[in-house]
């Protein structure tokens, strides 16, 4: 057991902190957020080909620098500080995690495009009826011939008005719930037959309602791996948020011991009141607590399966928790000014918000925590 | 990073494994199966097997007689030990005035009292808390004034764990009255037998007889028995306190707790479903185990940074915290699962008497253990007086 960063990963972190510390200022995600695309384009690009990050959790042989989950961590951490809008973990957490999982000649293509900045992927797995059941797929991918065709409603696929690329999940067989038939697609985004509805998230992302029509692909797009690969993926994807969320509520401690210390009421810092005072020991026990979980699970992504399940259950359903008391915190003790577009501190709270339901809430995570491990 | 144990770590594992099976006092375990009330051998019996074997201090430097474990080696042993239900060993010397006295104290000191502790020989008590002082320890009242090579000491103690067996007692006293209150306060060791010390006995909530009140009268402590400077005993203090805090979370025992819960509530019925199955109770067993693996990672994090040379500083507190309210809740829990049987009193077995005490054994002390166990939340400086120490030495409020 070992719980330290090597040389290799702190220079990582240093790199990446130092860039969005010059880039990410709150005026300048403001704008990227007003501007049409809603995002700025140069930021990936140079987190990819000038900086290299991308390469960072991909092996040596496709390019990249051999780290894997722990890599994710350290960079999810960071963007979550300053509530990036880059779609790391759609592209390169889930997109590159499910083609280095399914490896052959899909991954071989791929990859080098995502370390390059070239693909861009969204990850589209979720339908409107289906909430955080994986399995609940209406899309069909039906045989035709060497390839399939896909046809169906994908619901609030974050980052897909800027994706290359789009990961689907569908039913090549089984009914609506069944785990047998469930498999994944890399599908280019303008191929005929996908149309989008496109609209900005109140976290600050970009999203669309994806709809396939008869949409052809080859059977080369498909994925090995079935339903085990999407829960595997979106574990991944789930301790990446939880590390995101490391990022976010220190950030928001940090900001609300600030402000309490500027702010004056009754002729003194209302951080000299205790009441505010515990309430801000209480929000650091529980953000070291999160960047306990978001550790914790990431050292068991490469578990056996049930082990891996149950131990990111166990660390969704905390931090869920842990983040909405720091957010709501943060709010709170911010008082009105924390209910205004005008401070950074409501768009952490934005997000924090959704994170503690992205791939499912603390209800959720404890059901599935309990079916794994509590008989009876 | 790496969660997983080394070929080294299992063989150690392995070790431990069987070393507690095969030198375990029997005696011990047989006193802890029937719930009965330990006594000073109790303790001392586990204390003097690991004391031979060398292991009784894993956390002290080799040069006073650690062991010299990585963290890894100290997290396998208090996980072993938790889930071979061995006692804990008493922390007043172990991890309270054995390190105050390695780190702050003279050569004679140190070779005087540290192989004692380590033995056994001496069992030592903690003369902190006053009547008039709680949680604004520092503002203690009890007088040492300077007579030649002697303090003549005078005030009272309270709730000195223990302080019935115990040989030495390590004190704050008030050395200088007119200084500001935490810079006129002096760190002792007190011979318990010294004429003047009156131990008086408070029973807790639970029947049992824990802690005292020490009153001291005229006693007589050699200059030579104070640790470190005239006045500057509230360094050592808050030393004490933040080790105090970090093995206050017993994260070990809280995990074999829930095993043992777990166990039993599927063998409890409710109606035809085992109590496991009621949903209630599993989302309760389930949070147990979330927060508990929260606490755990977070002391592991700690531990990393103390052996990369941080701390232990005042986010131990956070330890402490959690780790409090998680040994209530678990109380709380085996209380709830006695359901009628939580109400008999059962004080343990009179001489002679082998009657089948009332209800499922596992249920005997869920009570008092519960009341008992209310003590986490206040002792080791309250869940209060930590959140002030969180938002004055972290946060800089």
């Amino acid at each position: 057991m070992d719980l330290s960063y090597t040389e290799t990963q702190e220079m990582l972190r240093d790199t990446l902190a130092r860039f969005l510390a010059d880039t990410y200022s709150f005026e300048a995600r403001q704008k990227m957020l007003d501007s049409a695309e809603g995002r700025d384009p140069g930021i990936w690009k140079a987190l990819s080909s000038e900086l290299g990050l991308t390469c960072a959790p991909f092996a040596e042989e496709l390019g990249g620098m051999g780290g894997g989950a722990t890599e994710n961590m350290i960079m999810m951490e960071e963007l979550g500080k300053v509530i990036a809008i880059e779609p790391w973990l759609q592209t390169v957490v889930i997109g590159g995690g499910a083609l280095r999982a399914s490896g052959g000649a899909l991954a071989e293509a791929t990859i080098p495009a995502i370390i390059s900045g070239d693909a861009l992927i969204a990850f589209a797995y979720a339908e409107p009826q289906g909430r955080y059941n994986l399995a609940d797929i209406g899309t069909t991918a039906k045989k035709d011939g060497a390839g399939y065709v896909l046809s169906g409603h994908k619901a609030v696929v974050y980052a897909a008005p800027w994706a290359t690329h789009l990961l689907v999940t569908a039913r090549t067989g089984g009914g609506r719930r069944e785990r047998e038939g469930v498999e994944m697609f890399l599908v280019e985004a303008n191929s005929p037959g996908i149309s989008r509805r496109d609209y900005p998230t109140v976290d600050g992302f970009r999203a669309s309602e994806v709809y396939f029509e008869n949409v052809s692909v080859p059977a080369e797009a498909m994925l090995s791996g079935g339903i085990d690969l999407v829960e595997q993926v979106v574990d991944e994807a789930t301790m990446a948020v939880c590390s995101e969320a490391t990022g976010i509520a220190r950030t928001m401690l940090a900001q609300t011991v600030e402000y309490t210390g500027q702010r004056k009421q009754f002729g003194q810092p209302i951080g000299k009141f205790q009441s505010l005072q515990h309430r801000m020991a209480d929000m650091l026990v529980e953000a070291e607590q999160i960047a306990s979980m978001a550790l914790m699970g990431t050292l068991k992504l490469d578990a056996p399966a049930a082990e891996r399940k149950a131990a990111v259950s166990m660390c969704k359903a905390k931090v869920s928790r842990s983040l909405k008391f720091v957010g709501q915190s943060a709010i709170q003790t911010h008082g009105g000014i924390g209910i205004t577009m005008e401070l950074g501190i409501g768009h952490y709270f934005k997000r924090s918000t959704m994170i503690e339901n992205q791939f499912g809430g603390a209800d959720h995570h404890f059901e599935r925590y309990e079916a794994l491990t509590l008989p009876a | 990073m790496d969660i997983e144990f080394s070929p080294e770590d299992l063989a150690f594992r392995e070790e431990v494994r069987t070393f507690i099976a095969e030198n375990y006092p029997a005696q011990l375990r047989g006193k802890q199966d029937e719930g009965e009330e330990l006594g000073k051998e109790d303790f001392l019996a586990w204390h003097r097997v690991l004391h031979k074997k060398g292991w009784v201090a894993p956390a002290w430097p080799v040069e006073y007689g650690g062991t010299g474990w990585s963290i890894t080696q100290r997290y396998i042993w208090s996980e072993e030990t938790a889930r071979a239900d061995c006692i804990r060993l008493l922390p007043f010397g172990l991890t309270m005035v054995g390190p105050v006295i390695y780190t702050f104290g003279t050569p004679e000191q140190k070779a005087h009292f540290l192989p004692r502790i380590l033995s056994g020989e001496d069992w030592w008590c903690q003369g902190y808390s006053e009547p008039g002082s709680g949680s604004d320890l520092a503002s203690l009242r009890t007088r040492a004034v300077r007579d030649g090579d002697h303090y003549v000491v005078n005030g009272q103690k309270t709730w000195t764990t223990l302080a019935q067996h115990a040989d030495w007692g390590f004190f704050l006293v008030r050395t200088d009255p007119d200084a500001k209150q935490q810079e006129g306060i002096s760190f002792l060791l007190i011979d318990m037998k010294s004429p003047g010390i009156t131990v008086r006995p408070i029973i807790t909530l639970g029947g049992e007889h824990e802690v005292n009140e020490v009153f001291l009268e005229d006693v007589r402590v050699p200059v030579a028995n104070r640790v470190f400077e005239e006045n500057k005993g509230w360094t050592c203090a808050k030393f004490l306190l933040a080790h105090e805090r970090v093995g206050i979370a017993g994260v070990a025992t809280s995990k074999r707790s829930i095993e043992r819960i777990k166990a039993i509530a599927q063998t409890e019925m409710e109606g035809d479903r085992a109590l496991l199955a009621n949903p209630f109770f599993k989302r309760k067993v389930a949070e147990l185990e979330v927060d508990l693996a929260a606490l755990e990672y977070t002391e592991l994090r700690t531990l990393a940074g103390m052996a990369a040379g941080k701390g232990p500083g005042p986010e131990s507190s956070v330890l402490k915290i959690k780790g409090s309210e998680i040994q209530q809740r678990l109380t709380e829990l085996v209380l709830e699962m006695a359901g009628h049987y939580g109400a008999p009193y059962f004080r343990g077995f009179g001489e002679g008497d082998n009657e089948h005490p009332i209800g499922p054994a596992w249920a005997n002390r869920a009570a008092p253990t519960y009341y008992n166990t209310r003590k986490t939340t206040i002792y080791g400086g309250s869940n209060e007086i930590q959140r002030n120490v969180i938002a004055k030495m972290v946060l800089g409020l």
